[in-house]
């Protein structure tokens, strides 16, 4: 492939060219998101024949927006963030070519949904203390052990999964990473009902399951450098998407400003315009982390924005209820249910109050950023470390 | 949307101008400058005027670089970095926007200084000064804390509808002792002075300010920079309890946080100026965000810079003082974060009052 990747001129070409031959009204949704990936055009970045052509990826938005003018069908992303957010990356990165082939088309058209079996219930910010164990039995691993918050395990068709493979080395040597099929025997999924009353997330219980050794990503006790990958992506995935001016939640409440007079008072008018001015500053923020990813500077930011992203929800959504008054006191539904994605503006203010309580937990906590911000981007000191030599079995549990 | 990054250029103009005040303006020299008589240091602003930043956004056939206020911003970044004491913001700024809002140009020009004579609280959308009145070919009156005016060659006056062009050797100086004495005040009064009107109205002024604004966003992120800065170099170095302070989460966190408020700051500092070198009509909402923002953000800077060195940062030989005496001063200039809030209020439709 001497070619050059192609720039915005060729890739308008190829759109149009790709739905001259698939008109998007008479092409059955599915065969048209495949036939989308083999012409190169899901995820443009990726490499020739992953449903890429190596162009930059800056030019993706571009092709996406060519896409929906079109009225073709979207692979549903919302559905699939851990799929699309950190599985692919991950399965591209450490992934064989048989790996990448059998596992990303599938994963881009929504056919088969991710999902992440990383945390436990003793090992959550210190991942690297994870138990669960994988054993080499030949050809295969057998699998044991719990896995928790395990957000959208029961749509999951496929996990990524970390486990512990050797208990004699220190805690991060000795874990494997591992790509788990959710239908398996041995795999029980449990939901986790949550404060919001209906259940994300799950326990996933692993018993004698046994994955191929083709299915492992990575070197055996290369676990830990595979998962700061997929870690990485999510906190790019999180904290990075483009809105406009009052997108998100405070769109919302100023809305709600705007329609109830009545609802005003002067303290609440100081603090809608602080939360305002915030929610603009890490708009602009996040638009000027793409721009530097664009242009090639991929800055430390993103943990910056993820971190913001949190305090910023978590502040409108209170806010929210205040402003409310009474009908902050009510809430939509408690029934316990299991969602197929998260939704935070088509939900009650109450709902969107406690969600947003997630947000600086999920992905890593605020806390664990702060001392990566503090350490990685500003070289402080890190913290005192009892257990970084001490073999996995020895640490207490 | 707006390119919020630095351009190649803008890099090399910042690598040149903190050259220059790396080897100009130490802290050391900024802190001594403050116990002289002269208000400001007249070298630097020299130097800094024959390296031709002090006339970026005029046009070269008026003898500017032709450049803009982009990269304006970017000196205003390194003079905060440097509590640099020169009229910058106030005559390379201030006077050269209401210059150009007044389609003046013989002062743009004319190589001289011109300052705007309002108070340096003075805000963009806010209610504008109203001491002095012109009456026939001359003004009268007084304005009270007028920013950097010793280094006037002409001041710039609002003036019963107008704005007035004034000498500043027919005006009377009083100056100020200032919070921050690498920004000095003198109050200014006009005993039937001299005065040419170079605009109608208040536009040319509003349309100053609120430029002025935008780069003092700059400075404020070049300044709560340094404070980091700084704060972290010394956290890696004491010892406490045998542990580098820098090690305790208590420190780590409010330093974290306070980077990611200053990613933030840069970005909505950017956004303005680009809006002020474009001429972009979300200039007042962009100039809103920036000040409440980046003047907030400095002003904590500040304080945790003084709190963190412990005793060192109380004393009167260690810089932290100079980063917050300009930081609350640069906070309440040109409009407080509450004033550019309630700004904002009426800009993006979320009143008060129905
Ligand atoms: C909505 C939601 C969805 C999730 N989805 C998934 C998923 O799909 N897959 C998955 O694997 N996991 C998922 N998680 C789990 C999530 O990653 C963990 O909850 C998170 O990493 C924290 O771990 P923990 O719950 O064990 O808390 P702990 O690690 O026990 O933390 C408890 C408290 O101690 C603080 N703390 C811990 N260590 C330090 C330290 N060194 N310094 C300072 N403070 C510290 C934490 O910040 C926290 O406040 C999800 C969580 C939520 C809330």
């Amino acid at each position: 492939m001497s070619t050059a990747p192609p720039d915005a001129d060729e890739l308008r070409r190829r759109v149009g060219d790709f739905l001259a031959g698939h008109d998007p009204a008479a092409t059955e949704p599915l065969e048209f998101l495949r036939a989308r990936f083999d012409a190169g055009l899901a995820w443009v970045h990726y490499p020739e024949g992953l449903g890429g052509l190596g162009a930059p990826r800056a030019l993706q938005p571009q092709v996406d927006k060519a896409f929906a003018a079109a009225g073709a069908p979207t692979n549903q992303p919302e559905r699939n963030g851990i799929g699309l957010g950190m599985a692919a990356p991950t399965v591209l990165a450490f992934g064989t070519e048989e790996q990448k082939r059998r596992f990303l088309r599938p994963l881009w058209t929504g056919e088969e949904i991710w999902c992440q079996l990383f945390s436990e219930p003793g090992a959550g910010s210190d991942l690297a203390a994870l138990g669960t164990r994988a054993v080499r039995d030949g050809d295969h691993w057998t699998v044991n052990g719990q896995k928790v918050w395990t957000s959208m395990a029961h749509e999951a068709r496929w996990a990524i999964l970390v486990t512990r493979t050797d208990p004699d080395v220190p805690k991060h040597r000795g874990m494997t990473y591992f790509v788990c099929d959710m239908t398996a025997p041995g795999v029980e999924v449990r939901p986790l009902r949550q404060i919001t009353g209906e259940a994300e997330f799950n326990e996933v219980f692993l018993t004698d399951v046994r994955i191929p050794d083709e299915h492992r990503l990575g070197e055996v006790g290369d676990g830990w450098r595979v998962s700061t990958t997929t870690l990485m992506n999510e906190r790019v995935a999180i904290g990075g998407a483009a809105t406009p001016r009052e997108g998100g939640m405070i769109g919302v409440v100023a809305k709600l400003w705007r329609e109830r007079p009545e609802l005003r008072t002067p303290g609440l008018h100081e603090a809608l315009l602080r939360s305002w001015v915030e929610a603009e500053a890490a708009r602009l923020t996040g638009e000027r982390l793409r721009q530097q990813l664009t242009a090639g500077q991929p800055g430390p930011e993103g943990s910056a924005a993820k971190l913001a992203f949190a305090a910023l929800n978590q502040q409108i959504s209170g806010l929210e209820l205040e402003l409310l008054g009474e009908d902050g006191l009510r809430y939509d539904d408690w029934t316990m249910r299991r969602p197929s994605e998260v939704d935070f503006t088509r939900r009650s203010p109450g709902y969107r109050y406690l969600r947003a309580k997630g947000n600086s937990i999920e992905g890593g906590t605020s806390e664990i950023l702060r001392n990566i911000i503090a350490e990685r981007v500003l070289g402080l000191p890190g913290e005192i470390r009892v257990d970084k030599d001490v073999p996995w079995k020895d640490l207490p549990k | 949307m707006s390119d919020l990054l630095y351009s190649e250029i803008e890099n090399d103009l910042r690598a040149g101008v903190r050259g220059l005040l790396d080897d100009k303006a130490a802290w050391t020299d900024v802190l001594a400058g403050t116990e002289k008589d002269d208000a400001h240091d007249a070298a630097l602003w020299r130097a800094l005027t024959d390296m031709g930043v002090t006339a970026l956004p005029v046009p070269e056939d008026l003898g500017g670089a032709g450049a803009s206020w982009r990269e304006t911003a970017v000196v205003m970044e390194e003079l905060g970095r440097a509590v640099a004491a020169v009229p910058f913001l106030t005559g390379a700024v201030l006077g050269v926007a209401a210059s150009q809002a007044a389609g003046d140009r013989d002062l743009l020009s004319g190589g001289r200084t011109a300052l705007l004579a309002v108070p340096f609280t003075t805000a963009p959308n806010g209610p504008l000064p109203g001491g002095v009145q012109a009456d026939g070919g001359t003004v009268t009156g007084t304005v009270t804390s007028v920013a950097d005016a010793a280094a006037a060659d002409v001041l710039l006056v609002p003036a019963s509808g107008g704005l007035y062009a004034v000498e500043a050797a027919d005006a009377r100086l009083t100056p100020v002792v200032s919070l921050d004495m690498t920004r000095r005040l003198c109050d200014v009064t006009f005993d039937a002075a001299p005065a040419r009107r170079i605009a109608e109205g208040d536009d040319a002024l509003r349309q100053a300010l609120a430029v002025g604004a935008a780069m003092l966003a700059s400075e404020q992120l070049g300044l709560a920079e340094r404070c980091l800065e700084t704060t972290v170099a010394y956290l890696k170095t004491r010892y406490q309890f045998g542990r580098p302070v820098g090690s305790y989460q208590g420190l780590k966190h409010r330093l974290a946080d306070l980077w990611t408020a200053i990613t933030q700051a840069r970005a909505v500092a950017r956004y303005a100026a680009d809006c002020a070198a474009t001429g972009d009509p979300d200039l007042p909402v962009a100039v809103a965000v920036a000040q409440a923002h980046c003047s907030t953000v400095t002003v904590r800077a500040a304080e945790e810079c003084v709190q963190m060195h412990g005793g060192i940062g109380f004393t009167w030989e260690h810089p932290a003082h100079l980063y917050l005496k300009r930081a609350k001063s640069g906070a309440l200039a040109l409009g407080t974060p509450d004033r550019h809030r309630a700004a904002l209020a009426a800009l993006v439709d979320l009143p008060y009052g129905s």
